[in-house]
């Protein structure tokens, strides 16, 4: 912090406030889990025994209104694409998705022939990380929420932007 | 004191619940808390599995189907490539149908564990859900190690298989097999004699036998309301008929014959009995090539085909209409979780809301499947 | 029994119904749909048949000029034997009788054919689509179908045309 930095013990930490939001958010988020098919497969086994998850902070939530993340994992539909918008919303700020898997990103296998497939779920909700593979492995899916992590604590959020 | 009759309320189970195994809505109308009737609605992941059959060749189809039974995708291979190789007339080496039915039998044990520990999750018990994922991760590791994938193989081919198997395949296999039968009592101690189970799956969800057929229900399903019934031994396909092993049926060991805890209990059997295929089929398992009976070109002659295998969910079956061309022209997948989903209904009128989510659970539904 | 003993017995029954086609295969009958509610009775209750699992339900598109068809197959769990049953529908008015009421699971496999093709299952308690939404235009597995543009505001083709992909 520049002219305050080395000069107190080690159990003292100076930083600006904005530092201090950012990495108290970033060390825990709580996903939600809104696993529709093959990639919540993966995502199961990403939480459970052997690549735990709960070791990086993230635990699971069954609701909307609890949660921090939503990990959009598995093809979204058409007939999906209204809920998982409403899910969206529900949500409380600050929140971030990630789309987990080549259906999520930009409608996977299905993208040729699928009349009932959504291409992408960017097109109804903003996307912060996409985790790419079919389906993509648990260590695949933990660098991708690392690097949500690390994106969440750069944000500055009581500075105002200048545009 | 009179009863007091009150309106029926509609509550929506909906798309997205942590435990309608996927994305199902069910709109429950009920009596306060007990069930009067329940409207399934499917479609929210209908991936246009036969339309995109009409457009690519045979052999694209294969990734396909593995997305459709995510959980057991070595089966959902299995069945497709059975009815081309019907329809082709092609017959195979023994090694590809010794590694298929390894492949196939250790794959069902995968996918029970799946759907009995999420079953556990279900009712509420989260200890059997770790330790079953635990042990199923060893069986992904020995697929990881024939073929590099996890979940989605693309294993089964038109006429062999897509790679042969490794160095030490047998040492690693039987391993497996030495560590893991033991477990299984240890999962019997952990939910099968639990009281709170029992409790909760005895003499619910009672599904009798003559209705289960006219639903078109299915495999582990059927075989729990006391109906022997396995395509395995009716209709024998590939080697089944070589190997030694039993077909368990529900026997009413706590409540009612038909009920949740005999669907349950005939998929904890059925994990014993994969065992004793595998290491039947381990021990013979001879020498040779596995690309030789692959044809070149798929152009199968013109006609159609239906043929069913038995998959951990029941009779998984494929139609398959060819035209002469390398497209097919129609291939449609008989799909047994969509049929033992059209028995909800009719299984949970009278019951209350929480036990229409255990009932659910022992259908071992996949919703990839269903919506195809 | 074997399958020509079952042609002779629904053939003797029902003699107007059955139709001769040499392109289908052995196991196979093609019927006439106007009396199919009739004869599906008959092969479920008749002691010889005793079909009582209807194992798939298929629905086809046979080309521009040609019919759609509905393809059943039964199977008989006491007896043990199967057989497959095509009927044929006009393209510009396809129905034919339900059988929901006598296999129960034909209820859903007749919506889900409906969904698809646009058969019309006469006679069915609750005909409407299963696998698409409800609002959902045409009949997604003939062979002329056409996509719809938006559905709901979302677009439904692919889009990034102006990168390559086709």
């Amino acid at each position: 912090m520049g002219v305050l930095e080395n000069k107190f013990n080690d159990n003292i930490v100076v930083g600006s406030l904005d530092k201090f939001l950012s990495w108290s958010r970033s060390t825990s988020p709580w996903f939600f889990q809104f696993g529709l098919a093959c990639c919540a497969i993966e995502m199961m086994a990403t939480a459970a025994a052997r690549h735990d998850l709960e070791r990086i902070g993230m635990m699971p939530r069954s609701s909307p209104r609890q949660a921090d993340v939503m990990i959009v994992a598995g093809t979204v539909t058409m007939k999906m694409a209204l809920r998982v918008k409403k899910l969206y919303e529900q949500m409380a700020n600050p929140k971030y998705v990630i789309s987990m898997g080549s259906c999520a990103t930009s409608g996977g296998p299905y993208w040729q022939h699928g009349y009932h497939v959504l291409k992408g779920v960017d097109l109804v909700v903003p996307v912060d990380v996409y985790v790419p593979g079919c389906p993509p492995r648990p260590e695949a899916l933990i660098e991708g929420l690392l690097k949500l992590q690390q994106l969440i604590s750069e944000e500055r959020p009581l500075t105002r932007k200048i545009t | 004191m009179g009863v007091v009759q009150g309106d029926q309320m509609i509550l929506n189970i909906g798309p997205q619940h942590p435990s309608t195994h996927g994305v199902l809505r069910l709109e429950v109308m009920t009596d306060g808390e007990i069930v009067s009737r329940i409207t399934p609605h499917l479609g929210y992941l209908h991936r246009c599995f036969e339309k995109h059959c009409e457009n690519v060749t045979y052999e694209q189809v294969i990734p396909f189907t593995d997305r459709c039974d995510y959980l057991a995708a070595m089966n959902s291979n299995f069945g497709y490539v059975v009815a081309m190789e019907e329809l082709m007339d092609i017959k195979l080496t023994e090694r590809v149908e010794y590694i298929r039915v390894i492949m196939a039998e250790l794959n069902r044990i995968a996918s029970h564990l799946l759907g009995v520990g999420a079953y556990g999750l279900d009712v509420g018990a989260f200890t059997p859900f770790v330790h079953m994922l635990r042990d199923r991760e060893r069986i992904l590791d020995i697929f990881e190690y024939t073929c590099g994938a996890r979940l989605l193989y693309n294993y089964m081919w038109v006429g062999g298989v897509s790679h042969d198997l490794p160095k030490d395949f047998e040492k690693i296999c039987f391993r497996f097999l030495d560590y893991f039968e033991p477990k299984i009592d240890e999962y019997n101690q952990l939910l099968t004699y639990n009281k709170i189970f029992i409790e909760r799956t005895a003499d619910v969800g009672v599904l009798p036998a003559d209705v289960a057929i006219s639903y078109g229900v299915t495999g582990t399903n059927l075989r729990g309301s006391g109906v022997k019934w396995d395509v395995r031994k009716e209709e024998p396909y590939s080697i089944y008929d070589r190997f030694d092993f039993n077909i368990p049926i529900g026997e009413a060991k706590f409540g009612t014959l038909g009920d949740c805890f005999d669907r349950y209990w005939v998929r904890i059997l059925e994990m014993k009995e994969s065992i004793k295929i595998v290491r039947q089929a381990l021990k013979d398992l001879p020498s040779g090539d596995i690309f030789e009976t692959m044809p070149k070109k798929i152009r199968p002659p013109k006609g159609s085909v239906y043929r069913r295998t038995e998959s951990p969910r029941g009779d998984l079956g494929y139609y398959i209409v060819s035209d002469g061309t390398a497209v097919p022209e129609r291939v449609k997948m008989r799909s047994p979780a969509f049929t033992a989903l059209s028995c909800l209904d009719e299984i949970s009128q009278g019951w209350m809301m929480s036990d229409v989510l255990c009932i659910l659970g022992s259908l071992d539904i996949v919703l990839g499947e269903i919506d195809r | 029994m074997s399958f020509s003993e079952i042609k002779l017995l629904i053939q003797d029954r029902f003699p107007k119904s059955v139709i001769e086609n040499e392109n289908i295969s052995e196991g196979q009958i093609e019927i006439d749909g106007s009396l199919w509610k009739e004869i599906a009775t008959f092969l479920k209750n008749d002691p010889k048949l005793l079909f009582d699992q209807l194992e798939c339900l298929t629905g086809i598109d046979t080309g521009e000029e040609g019919p759609l068809q509905s393809r059943y197959n039964l199977h008989s769990m006491e007896l043990r034997h199967k057989i497959e049953i095509i009927i044929s529908h006009d393209r510009k008015d396809p129905k034919v009788e339900s059988i929901e009421q006598i296999w129960r699971i034909g209820d859903w496999f007749e919506r889900e054919t409906y969904d698809m093709f646009g058969i019309v299952y006469e006679g069915h308690r609750d005909l409407r689509r299963i696998l698409c939404p409800d609002d959902w235009e045409g009949w997604p597995l003939r062979k002329d179908y056409e996509l719809q543009e938006t559905y709901h505001g979302i677009m439904v083709p692919k889009i990034k045309e102006e990168e390559g992909w086709e």
